[in-house]
């Protein structure tokens, strides 16, 4: 089934709460797949800098000195431990050495995603330990998205988990499974772009990837997914300062919106949202099939 | 007037409850606080129970009702009044996905909108929706009548049989073998004796289109092959 919940302020005034209000959702929604779980924040974005969210099976080893060790490779960077998780920040003109230097310092870590603000925490577990872990309560920031798993399409491991990001400051989770992921990935290999799980979710991630970098932007994006990807899917990605959602023609997977002034949230039950301030009186609505919904930070500006 | 409280009484002894209300039993009309999108409100009732629901539900509520009347003071989720048999559901706000689906029997009215699959698989069961349904609505529809005041979405009665569709709106699109029909007296009386039901009091039936099967592809044959 797979739990899904987003987050979208407008009031700034939130923001503090904004990890707090995610966990809430997302561990109500723990019933819905309750294998893996993950969570990507956008903070607030400091200028010139990047950050960039690493895991490790082994944080005692791989973390250690990491700071250090970044340093003599010619990457000074400021390191922030979370459990098996890291966060690197850097200039943000030195983001694209991150992969090449980690590949040659520490080959067994894995990259959850990057960029100017996007953190993104998954493990296997429920979502109350995943939020826990990484004291997810405590963090700030002006959108959100969360994922509770239950595994159809690959493996229960942290990879497979949910959100998926594939590019700079993006990220996704998806309620469903693709039919056409396995052609889509090969073209999309041709293309340039990596892989590292069989999740067809990933696919999806890297497709929206692959199409903003052809300069749509992540509406246009969302448009050209419901021609090219096969299967059932309810959507829901974050930019750097976006936030989209979107459900296959069929849309038998389930999605519940509200909006108010104060924000848009998600979820793919009502559950999701009580706890939201203001609910009571917020719009309330099913997002149609094969519709394209996208609020931008920059654009409301 | 027994108040339940989901905030504090687990699902199952509300539902307990209900099932173990004796015939002549006062105590029939239970009143339900918090439901917070709780699934599986009100499953399974047997008898003349009334149940007012504060607030909305989630998966399921007033599934397989026989005789029952359950109002939902807030919206419904997926599911709502799936396999009714007799009685009456009232969801005040908006239904999502296949509300009344494979319903025998009994009164779904849907104050709001429905989402997709209203209907779907109905086989006796009356629906009146005050507002607009989704697509593949009536989908399959065996026996029973499905009334919507506004629009409806695509593929309205895919394969239907013979459950009759009324609404008042656009249609934007029916589905294989469905097709509309003439209004005939008899089905005029028939919604207005649905209106008065349902509480419907500020529409007239001449303002709806009946939409039913054209009974092409009951049996198989070749000729149809590509409207299966």
């Amino acid at each position: 089934m797979c739990g899904i919940v987003g987050l979208f302020l407008k009031d700034s005034r939130l923001e503090p709460q904004l990890g707090q209000l995610l966990s809430d959702m997302l561990i109500t929604m723990t019933d819905r797949g309750p294998d893996s779980a993950g969570i990507a924040i956008y903070g607030s974005a400091a200028e010139g800098r990047a950050k960039v969210t690493i895991q490790s099976a082994k944080p005692g080893i791989d973390f250690a000195d990491l700071e250090q060790d970044l340093a003599e490779a010619g990457l000074p960077a400021r390191v922030v431990l979370k459990s098996t998780h890291a966060v690197i920040a850097i200039a943000a003109s030195r983001l694209a050495d991150v992969r090449s230097v980690l590949a040659a310092i520490r080959p067994d870590v894995r990259i959850m995603g990057s960029g100017d603000s996007v953190e993104i925490y998954k493990e296997v577990g429920l979502p109350k330990d995943v939020v826990a872990r990484f004291d997810v309560r405590a963090m700030g920031g002006s959108h959100g998205i969360g994922h509770t798993r239950m595994a159809t399409e690959s493996a229960v491991t942290t990879l497979g988990a949910h959100p998926f990001s594939t590019g700079s400051d993006q990220c996704l989770v998806h309620n469903g499974s693709l039919s056409n992921h396995n052609n889509l990935r090969r073209e999309l290999i041709r293309e340039g772009m990596t892989f590292e799980t069989q999740n067809d979710s990933e696919v999806a991630a890297a497709y929206l990837t692959a199409e903003m970098a052809k300069g749509k932007d992540l509406g246009q994006a969302l448009t050209s997914a419901l021609d090219d990807l096969d299967g059932f899917f309810t959507f829901v990605v974050g930019t750097k300062s976006g936030f989209g959602v979107v459900r296959d023609p069929i849309a038998c997977k389930p999605a519940v919106m509200a909006e108010t002034d104060r924000y848009v949230a998600f979820g793919s039950e009502y559950r999701a949202l009580v706890n939201l301030p203001g609910i009571d009186s917020a719009s309330v609505w099913e997002p149609e099939p094969a519709t394209v919904y996208f609020w931008d930070h920059q654009k409301a500006a | 007037m027994p108040v339940i409280d989901l905030a504090t009484t687990p699902l199952r002894d509300l539902n307990k409850a209900l099932h173990s209300i004796q015939q002549g039993s006062n105590d029939v009309t239970y009143e339900i606080a918090n439901p917070r999108g709780s699934h599986a409100v009100a499953v399974g009732i047997a008898g003349p129970v009334t149940v007012e629901v504060n607030g909305s539900v989630g998966y399921y509520c007033a599934g397989m009702n026989d005789g029952g009347t359950v109002t939902v003071h807030g919206s419904a989720g997926p599911g709502v009044a799936e396999n009714m048999m007799s009685g009456t559901v009232v969801i005040e706000g908006d239904a999502s996905q296949y509300a009344g689906a494979t319903g025998r029997g009994g009164l779904l009215v849907i104050k709001g909108n429905a989402a997709s699959r209203c209907g779907i698989s109905m086989k006796g069961i009356d629906i009146v929706v005050h507002g607009n349904i989704g697509h593949m609505s009536a989908f399959m529809g065996q026996s029973g009548h499905l009334v919507v005041l506004g629009d409806a979405g695509d593929a309205l009665g895919d394969s239907l049989y013979e459950a009759k569709l009324f609404v008042r709106g656009a249609v934007k699109s029916l589905g294989a073998d469905c097709i509309e029909k003439e209004m005939r007296p008899e089905h005029l009386q028939k919604l207005a004796e649905l209106f008065e039901k349902a509480g419907v009091n500020d529409v007239r039936p001449e303002e709806f289109k009946r939409y039913g099967s054209a009974r092409k592809l009951y049996n198989f044959n070749i000729d149809n092959a590509d409207a299966y």
